[in-house]
């Protein structure tokens, strides 16, 4: 994507008045392929988001992804491997990845982490809800970009 | 035809394009994708736990059962022959209800109609027993769609239903198992889902268990609401499986991590 293309997006505007409980996510700016401004204002914590990325049941980060994290043997394969990506990708680059990797390939597996749940027959518990709240993203994003060995 | 499979790399980067179907001689059963222990103790009778639920399905084949207290056997004789090649062609069209049933829903039904006993459960013992000894009747056949245009509709449904983006991480069950079959999801292989060696001994579950269940739990691990047991939808996720199995050899008992 060449000049900067600047969408705002506020998925829950179009929600009918009256429903208890309405999802909000909060606005973000997409300027290129990136999201440049922290999700809320604040930057995360990046030792909070290194154990978010190695855990295998909310993240989910790992069952497709490889990366230096730990044990190697219980790492997917789907996906690029995370080590390096601070390097190869700024910041605001990686939060929009995370946020919404279908924004720059609609095909791609990659879950939206930020985004209303899209897919059909979604389970009860999770329905309405983003997979990861602003804060964990954040906390996610800050440690992505510590990884800079290649 | 389509041409070569592309290189896993490719797919992904190929942003857009799914891979699509996996051609004939590409085809390769869920054993082929385990480690040679795991394989070992498939194929070794004496090691293969499933064995033990083949052999309570053999007992309840000859056990009469229900109000008219008629066993399996009095009406289908020797299963080694009656029921050889059967679970090769199921689900098959079921006249009575004029929809596709498949093989548990067939057996459920004799039990009810036929023996006069309670309708069992779906994922209770004593089903899953008799559809697995009747499934082993036909391990080495190679499975067998029916040429029966009646169940076109329910073959296109599964095949719709397998590719339709589901629960809250948004997967297709071919997001996985058309495109991405040759990869790894975490530690475990993802494999081609091809429905050979069903019910199968899982060794997560510790059991014995049946198609339905082991679809359920890849639902609820893209964090979907599964479909009901016995519900259509699973049968037309089952004959579209079968059919895209055509001519693979059936494994019942399967052995699966
Ligand atoms: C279901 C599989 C899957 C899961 C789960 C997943 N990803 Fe991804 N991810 C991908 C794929 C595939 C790509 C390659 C880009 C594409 O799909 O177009 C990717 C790309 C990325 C990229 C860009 C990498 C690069 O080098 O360009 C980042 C960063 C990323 N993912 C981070 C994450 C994080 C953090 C998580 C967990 C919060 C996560 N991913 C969970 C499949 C996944
Ligand atoms: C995120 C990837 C993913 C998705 C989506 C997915 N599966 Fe799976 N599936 C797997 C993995 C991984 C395994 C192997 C698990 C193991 O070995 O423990 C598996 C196993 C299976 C098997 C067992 C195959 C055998 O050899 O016994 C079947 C059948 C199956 N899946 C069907 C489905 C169906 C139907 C759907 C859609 C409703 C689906 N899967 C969605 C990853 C996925
Ligand atoms: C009273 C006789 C009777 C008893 C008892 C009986 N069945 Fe049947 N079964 C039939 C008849 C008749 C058919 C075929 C006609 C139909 O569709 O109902 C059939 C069909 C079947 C089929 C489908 C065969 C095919 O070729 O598609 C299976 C499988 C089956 N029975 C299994 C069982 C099992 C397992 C039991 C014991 C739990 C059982 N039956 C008990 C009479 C019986």
């Amino acid at each position: 994507m060449g000049a900067a293309l600047l969408a705002l997006t506020a998925p829950a505007g179009a929600q009918p008045v009256g429903a208890t409980d309405v999802p909000t996510l909060i606005a973000y700016e997409v300027a290129g392929d990136a999201i440049t401004g922290p999700l809320g204002g604040t930057r995360g914590d990046a030792d909070r988001g290194a154990k978010l990325v190695a855990e295998r049941q909310k993240s989910l980060c790992v069952l497709c992804h490889s990366g230096p994290f730990p044990d190697p043997h219980l790492q997917g394969n789907l996906a690029p491997d995370l080590k390096g990506v601070g390097v190869r990708l700024s910041e605001g680059q990686i939060r929009l990845r995370v946020v919404d990797m279908k924004r720059l390939n609609p095909a791609s597996i990659m879950p939206a982490y930020y985004g209303l749940p899209a897919g059909e027959r979604v389970a009860a518990t999770w329905r309405g809800r983003p997979i990861l709240e602003p804060g964990e993203i954040e906390d996610i994003v800050a440690y992505l970009v510590t990884l800079k060995d290649e | 035809m389509r041409a070569r499979w592309p290189a896993l790399g490719l797919a992904l980067l190929a942003g857009g394009v799914a891979a699509g179907e996996i051609g004939p001689s590409e085809r390769r059963s869920g054993r082929d994708f385990m480690s040679a222990e795991t394989r070992a103790m498939q194929a070794d009778d004496n090691s293969n736990p499933g064995m033990l639920w083949v052999l309570q399905g053999e007992q309840l084949w000859s056990d009469p059962a229900g109000s008219k207290n008629l066993s399996c056997a009095s009406c289908h004789g020797e299963a080694t022959e009656s029921m050889k090649g059967v679970a090769a062609r199921y689900p098959a069209f079921d006249d009575a209800s004029g929809k596709p049933i498949d093989l548990a829903g067939r057996i459920a039904r004799c039990r009810t109609e036929r023996q006069g006993a309670e309708i069992p459960a779906r994922e209770g013992d004593e089903l899953v027993a008799l559809t697995t000894y009747v499934a082993h009747q036909s391990r080495g056949l190679p499975v067998a769609p029916p040429a029966d245009e009646r169940l076109a509709p329910a073959r296109a449904e599964g095949r719709r239903l397998f590719e339709t983006r589901m629960g809250q991480l948004d997967l297709a069950c071919a997001s996985c198992h058309d495109d991405n079959w040759q990869g790894r999801l975490g530690g475990s292989a993802v494999t081609q889902a091809h429905p050979t060696g069903y019910p199968i001994y899982r060794l997560e579950w510790q059991a014995v268990g049946s198609l339905q269940r082991r679809m359920r739990g890849c639902m609820v691990g893209v964090r979907a609401e599964p479909f009901a047991y016995g519900s259509d939808a699973y049968v037309a996720l089952e004959a579209y499986l079968m059919s895209r199995a055509a001519g693979m050899a059936m494994e019942t008992p399967g052995v699966r991590p």
